[in-house]
C-alpha cells in the first residue's frame, strides 16, 4: 500500500516543502536580501562595539544582539562560498555564490521551524476513531504550517529569517502545550533576544506564567488562590529571562552601548505606515481622512492649498500628516494596542483555560498590536496566522476565523513580490494553499466553516485581484493613480483582519460565559 | 438496502473529492515548481544576450520565430525559403499542427503586444512579459492536453486503490525531464505527448478510431512521434487480424484506415493543393543531411564513437543504412510479438521498446529524444515501479550537459532528487521488489549456467550503485575541470553511463515482454 500509514508523512512532507524552497533560489529577491548581506560583512569584519554604529549602508544592524551572533555565526560559512560578500563597502553585492549562499542558509536554518512544527504536531489532540492519514488533525496542522504561503513568500522569495524565528516561537508554544514551562520560557526570551517583534506576544507570555506557572493552585470557583505562589517558580523564571537577556546585551552594557542599541533597535522616526499600508485599523482611518479631505473640498468646507500634500502611498519610509481627522503620534497606538490587548490578558488572568487559552491570548495579542501597532509591517499579520493554525485544527470556530485570517493576510502579502516573471508563482501558490486549507479543514471539522457573509467576502478577494491585477493596469487611471490598487487591496484586506480580530474577541468572551454558566450550575 | 446504497455513495464521492482535490494539488505543485524553473532559465538567456552571443538563443527564440513567420506570412510561404522567410534562421521544421499552434499563439501574442511578432524587427525580442507569455503559453497546452490525458490514464488504466492511483499520477506528473524540457529548456513536447498519450488512452479503452485519430494528431505536431508509430500499427492490425479479416476485422481495419486518411489530409490541407509544397514541407520535416547524431547523446552510435569512428569509416548512405538495419532488427521481436498478441499490456511494453530501440539505434538522434521513450516507461510505473524509476532517473541524468548550458542546475537538482524520493516514498519502490514484482523469472532460465543467486537483491543494489554514480557524475560534471586533451570527458561520461541504462532497460523490457503475463493473482497481491 502507498503511503504508509505510520508517521512516516511527516519527513516525507518536509522533504518536499524543503525541495520546493530549493526551486525559489533564483527567484527576485527585495532589498531585504542586502541587509542580511550587509549584516553578515558587519558581524564578520568588525569588532562587536562597532557593530550597532556602523553606517556604511543605509541598512544599519537594527535586530537585538542574539541575531547579530547568529548573522556572526552564518559569516564563517559564508566564507567558504564568497568572501567578498563580507566586505562592508561591497554595497548591493549578490554574486550567484551569494545568493546561493544566502537562500541556502534560510533553507537550512528552517530546520527549526521543521522541528517544531513536528514537536506542535504531537501537542494535537488526536480524534478519535480510526481515520484516514490525509484527515488526520497532526497531518493537516503540519500542512497548514510548513507550506504556509506567507512563510514561503516572505522568506523563500522575498528573502527574510522568519521560519527560524517561528521555529522558536512554535517550539516555545508546543513546550508549553507539553507543560514543560521552564523550557518554553527560555525558548520564548531567546527568541526576543533574535527579534524583537515578538514582544508584542511578550504580555501574554507574561501574564500565564504568572498566573498558571507561579500560582500553583486555583480556588475552587476557579480564582487565583494568592496562598499558592511559589517564589521558587518566579525566581526560576526570573533567572532564565535576565541571564539570557544579560548574554544578549550584557556587553553592550559593559561597553556603555545601551542607548545606541536601543535606538538602533525602536526607530520612531519612521511614520505610522509603512510604505505600502498593512491592513490594520491606521490603513481604514487614512482612507477616511482621504475621503473627508475629496469631500471636504468639494463641498469647498476647505481650502485644497491649505491641505498638507497627500503622499501616504508615495513608497517612501515617512511621515505624514492627516488633513482633517487628529495626526496619530507612536505613542497614541502604543495606548490603543495596549487597550485592545488588555481584555484578552485579563481573562487569561481571571479564567485561565491551561495552554489553549494562553495560546488563543497569544493569538490576539499579536493580532491587537498588528492592528494598532506603530509602523507595522505587512508580514507581521504571520504572527497571528501561524499560531491560530493551531487553534484551527482543533476548534470549528477558530477554523472559520483562521480561513477568513489567513486569506486576507496572505493576499495582502502580494504587493511584497511585484516582479511579472514571479507572478504566476504567488498566485499558484496561493490558489494551492487556499484549497488545501478550505477542504481540508472543512473535511476535519466534517462541515462548512465559514458563515455564509464570510464567504461572499472571501469571493469578494477574488474580485478585488482581479481588477487590481488586470483590469487596472489596461485602465487609463493607471497614470494618475499609480498606487489605487495597494490601497484598495489593503483597505479590502484590513476589513477581514479587523472582523477576524473582533470574532476571535467575541469567542472568548462566549468562553468566558458558557464556562461560568457551567461553574454556577 | 437503499441505506447501505447512499453510504456506498458518500464513501464514493469522498473519494472522488479527495483524489480531486489530490490532483489538483499535485498538478499545481508540479507547476510550481515548473514555473520557477524559467526563473533562472530568464537569467542565463539575460547573461547570454549580455555576453554579445550571436542571435541565435536556441529553442526559446526558434518557437518565436515560428510565431513570427506563420502569423506575416501566407500558407505557402511557410516552409519556402523567400525574401521574407530565411530558413537558416530557425526555419520552420515541424509538421503543420505545430505551425498552427505557433499561428493561433501569435495571434494572442500580437493581441498582447504587436511587436513581438512583428516581421524581422522582433528577431531575438525578449522582456520578461514576453518570456511570461511564452511559459504561458507552455501551461495552457500542458493543462488542456497533457495533464487530462495523464489524470485519466490514471485513473481509469492502472490497478490498485485510488490512493495509489493518485500517487502513481503524481510521480507521472513530477517526471522532472518534461518539466524541464518543456518549461527550462523551452519546447512543447508535452503537446505532441499528449496527442499520443490520448491514443493510447483509446486504445486502451477500446475506441480504436478515436485512439488511431489522436495518434494522427501526435505524428503531426511532431515527426518523432514515429518512435511510437510502429507499436501502434501492429497493435491495431493484430487486433483486426485477430478479429478476423474477412469479417469485421477487414471493417475495423478499414474505419481506421480511413480515420488516418482523414486526419491527416485535415492537418494538411493547405499544402496538398500544390505537390511541390508538401514535398518540401517533407524534406524539412526529415533532413537527412544533419549527420548521424548531433553533440552528446547517450545512444549507440555516440557511445560507440569512444571506441570506433563510424562517422569517419562509412559514407553517409551506408551510416543511414546501416542504422536503419540496426533498428528494424531492434524493433522486430517486440513488434512481432505484439502483433500476435495484441492486448494493452504487450502494447504498452512494445510502445517502450519501440521508442527505446529508436532512440539507441536510429540516425540523427537527439538527446532529448529520451522524451519520447520516457512517456510509455511512465505508463508502466504502476507494474514495475523500481526500473521505471531507474530508468526514468537515467534519462533525466542523460540531458544533465544540455541542463548545464541552460543554467538549469538548481531545478534539476532539486526536481531529480524530489522525484527520486517521492517517487520511491510513494509507490514503495523498494518494498516492492521479489523476484516475482521485478519480473525476473525469465532470468533463471536464461542464466541457468550461473549458481543460483538472490536477483531481487542484486537487482536493488544495482539501482543504489547507479543512483550514486549518477549523483557523483553530476557533481563532478559541475565541480570538476576536465583535463585539457579530454574537454568533453564528463559529457562522454554521462552519455556512456546514461547508455548503458538505457540499453539496460531495452534488454530487461524485452525480456518482461516476451516472459509470461502477470497473472490477475499476483497482480491482486501486490495491490
Amino acid at each position: 500500500m502507498a503511503a504508509p500509514d505510520t508517521g512516516g508523512w511527516f519527513p516525507a512532507l518536509a522533504v518536499g516543502v524543503s525541495l520546493l524552497k530549493c526551486l525559489f533560489i533564483n527567484a527576485y529577491h527585495s532589498t531585504d536580501f542586502e541587509v542580511h548581506r550587509n549584516w553578515l560583512a558587519i558581524t564578520h569584519s568588525l569588532p562587536v562595539s562597532r557593530w550597532y554604529y556602523e553606517n556604511t549602508s543605509a541598512w544599519t544592524l537594527d535586530y537585538p544582539p542574539l541575531f547579530a551572533w547568529f548573522e556572526f555565526g552564518l559569516s564563517h560559512v559564508a566564507r567558504q562560498f564568497d568572501r567578498n560578500m563580507l566586505l562592508v563597502e561591497n554595497l548591493n553585492y549578490a554574486s550567484a555564490s551569494t545568493v546561493l549562499f544566502q537562500r541556502l542558509s534560510v533553507i537550512a536554518t528552517d530546520v527549526v521551524f521543521i522541528f517544531a512544527v513536528r514537536e506542535c504536531c504531537r501537542c494535537v489532540q488526536e480524534q478519535k476513531g480510526s481515520r484516514d492519514v490525509l484527515s488526520r488533525p497532526s497531518f493537516v496542522l503540519a500542512s497548514l504550517l510548513l507550506y504556509n504561503l506567507g512563510l514561503l513568500i516572505v522568506d523563500h522569495i522575498h528573502f527574510q529569517y522568519n521560519g527560524f524565528l517561528f521555529g522558536f516561537l512554535l517550539l516555545s508554544v508546543a513546550k508549553h502545550l507539553q507543560s514543560q514551562h521552564l523550557q518554553g520560557a527560555l525558548l520564548f526570551s531567546i527568541l526576543l533576544n533574535l527579534k524583537h517583534i515578538y514582544l508584542y506576544v511578550a504580555p501574554a507570555y507574561g501574564i500565564y506564567l504568572l498566573r498558571s506557572y507561579c500560582f500553583t493552585q486555583d480556588n475552587r470557583d476557579g480564582s487565583v488562590r494568592w496562598t499558592s505562589f511559589s517564589p521558587l517558580r518566579l525566581l526560576a523564571l526570573g533567572t532564565i529571562v535576565v541571564s539570557v537577556c544579560a548574554l544578549s546585551f550584557g556587553p553592550f552594557i559593559v561597553m556603555g552601548q545601551l542607548s545606541q542599541v536601543l535606538s538602533r533597535l525602536f526607530p520612531f522616526q519612521r511614520g505610522l505606515c509603512h510604505a505600502y499600508w498593512a491592513p490594520n485599523v491606521w490603513a481604514l482611518y487614512n482612507v477616511l481622512d482621504k475621503i473627508l479631505a475629496v469631500l471636504g473640498v468639494r463641498l469647498k468646507l476647505l481650502e485644497e492649498e491649505e491641505l498638507p500634500l497627500a503622499s501616504m502611498t508615495g513608497g517612501l519610509v515617512q511621515e505624514f500628516q492627516h488633513s482633517v481627522l487628529p495626526s496619530v503620534s507612536p505613542s497614541v497606538t502604543l495606548v490603543c494596542s495596549l487597550l485592545s490587548i488588555l481584555p484578552s490578558l485579563v481573562s487569561l488572568w481571571l479564567c485561565p483555560r491551561g495552554a489553549r487559552g494562553f495560546l488563543r491570548c497569544l493569538v490576539l495579542c499579536s493580532l491587537g498590536s498588528f492592528m494598532f501597532g506603530w509602523h507595522v509591517h505587512e508580514k507581521a499579520v504571520l504572527l497571528a496566522v501561524l499560531p491560530l493554525s493551531l487553534l484551527a485544527v482543533e476548534s470549528r470556530e477558530d477554523a472559520g476565523v483562521f480561513l477568513v485570517l489567513s486569506t486576507t493576510g496572505h493576499y495582502s502579502l502580494f504587493p511584497l513580490i511585484f516582479t511579472p516573471a514571479e507572478l504566476p508563482i504567488k498566485v499558484v501558490l496561493m490558489v494551492m494553499f487556499s484549497i488545501y486549507s478550505f477542504t481540508a479543514l472543512r473535511k476535519l471539522h466534517s462541515g462548512p466553516v465559514l458563515r455564509p457573509l464570510e464567504t461572499v467576502y472571501l469571493l469578494g478577494l477574488f474580485a478585488v485581484a482581479f481588477v487590481c491585477e488586470v483590469v487596472f493596469p489596461l485602465s487609463p487611471w493607471q497614470r494618475e493613480l499609480p498606487f489605487l490598487p495597494l490601497l484598495v487591496t489593503s483597505v479590502y484586506c484590513s476589513v477581514g483582519v479587523c472582523y477576524s480580530f473582533l470574532r476571535l474577541y467575541t469567542g472568548l468572551l462566549r468562553h468566558e460565559d458558557s464556562g461560568e454558566k457551567s461553574k454556577l450550575q | 438496502m437503499l441505506l447501505c446504497m447512499n453510504e456506498c455513495l458518500l464513501r464514493v464521492g469522498c473519494c472522488c473529492c479527495c483524489c480531486c482535490c489530490c490532483c489538483v494539488l499535485v498538478v499545481l505543485l508540479s507547476f510550481t515548481g515548473a514555473l520557477v524553473c524559467h526563473n533562472s532559465d530568464l537569467q542565463l538567456n539575460d547573461f547570454c544576450a549580455g555576453a554579445g552571443k550571436p542571435p541565435m538563443f536556441g529553442d526559446y527564440e526558434a518557437q518565436r520565430h515560428w510565431q513570427e513567420v506563420t502569423y506575416n506570412l501566407p500558407v505557402q510561404e511557410w516552409y519556402f525559403n523567400t525574401t521574407d522567410n530565411d530558413l537558416n534562421y530557425w526555419g520552420l521544421d515541424y509538421p503543420p499542427l505545430t505551425a498552427y499552434h505557433s499561428w493561433v499563439c501569435a495571434y494572442i501574442a500580437k493581441m498582447i503586444n504587436p511587436e513581438w511578432v512583428e516581421l524581422h524587427k522582433s528577431r531575438a525580442y525578449e522582456s520578461p512579459a514576453h518570456k511570461l507569455f511564452m511559459r504561458a503559453t507552455v501551461l495552457v497546452a500542458d493543462l488542456l492536453i497533457y495533464i487530462p490525458a495523464v489524470v485519466l490514464y490514471c485513473f481509469y488504466l492502472t490497478d490498485g486503490s485510488s490512493r495509489k492511483k493518485v500517487s502513481t499520477l503524481f510521480c507521472f506528473l513530477l517526471y522532472p525531464g518534461l518539466i524541464l524540457i518543456d518549461y527550462g529548456h523551452f519546447q512543447y513536447n508535452a503537446v505532441s505527448q499528449g496527442f499520443a498519450l490520448w491514443g493510447i488512452l483509446a486504445l486502451g479503452l477500446g475506441w480504436d478510431a478515436l485512439g488511431s485519430m489522436a495518434f494522427s494528431l501526435a505524428l503531426n505536431y511532431k515527426q518523432m512521434e514515429l518512435y511510437h508509430a510502429l507499436p501502434f500499427f501492429c497493435y491495431l492490425l493484430g487486433k483486426c487480424v485477430k478479429t478476423g479479416l474477412t469479417g469485421r476485422g477487414f471493417f475495423m481495419l478499414l474505419r481506421i484506415a480511413v480515420t488516418v486518411l482523414v486526419s491527416f489530409a485535415l492537418c494538411w490541407l493547405p499544402f496538398l493543393s500544390d505537390p511541390s509544397q508538401a514535398l518540401q514541407v517533407v524534406r524539412r520535416i526529415f533532413p537527412v543531411a544533419r549527420g548521424l547524431f548531433e553533440d552528446k547523446v547517450a545512444n549507440t552510435w555516440c557511445s560507440l564513437n569512444v571506441l570506433i569512428k563510424i562517422r569517419f569509416i562509412l559514407s553517409r548512405d551506408s551510416q543511414l543504412y546501416l542504422s536503419l538495419v540496426c533498428t528494424l532488427l531492434a524493433v522486430l521481436p517486440s513488434s512481432i510479438k505484439l502483433l500476435t498478441k495484441p492486448d494493452f499490456w504487450q502494447f504498452k511494453l512494445a510502445l517502450a521498446n519501440s521508442s527505446l530501440a529508436f532512440f539507441l539505434f536510429s540516425y540523427q538522434v537527439h538527446e532529448k529524444s529520451i522524451l519520447l521513450a520516457a512517456l510509455p516507461v511512465c505508463l508502466l510505473l504502476n507494474d514495475l515501479p523500481l526500473v521505471v524509476i531507474w530508468f526514468l532517473q537515467a534519462s533525466t541524468f542523460s540531458m544533465l550537459p544540455l541542463f548545464l548550458k541552460d543554467g538549469l542546475l538548481v531545478p534539476y537538482v532539486v526536481t531529480s532528487a524530489g522525484f527520486l524520493f517521492f517517487s520511491v516514498y510513494l509507490l514503495s519502490a523498494l518494498e516492492r521488489c521479489t523476484e516475482d514484482e521485478l519480473r525476473l523469472g525469465a532470468y533463471h532460465k536464461l542464466l541457468f549456467f550461473l549458481p543460483k543467486m538472490d536477483l531481487a537483491c542484486m537487482m536493488r543494489w544495482k539501482f543504489y550503485v547507479s543512483i550514486a554514480a549518477m549523483a557523483g557524475l553530476s557533481v563532478a560534471s559541475v565541480a570538476l575541470v576536465p583535463p585539457p586533451h579530454l574537454p568533453d570527458l564528463f559529457p562522454v561520461l554521462v552519455s556512456v553511463t546514461a547508455f548503458l541504462h538505457f540499453l539496460g532497460t531495452f534488454i530487461y523490457l524485452n525480456i518482461v515482454q516476451f516472459s509470461r503475463p502477470p497473472t490477475r493473482k499476483s497482480q491482486k497481491k501486490i495491490n
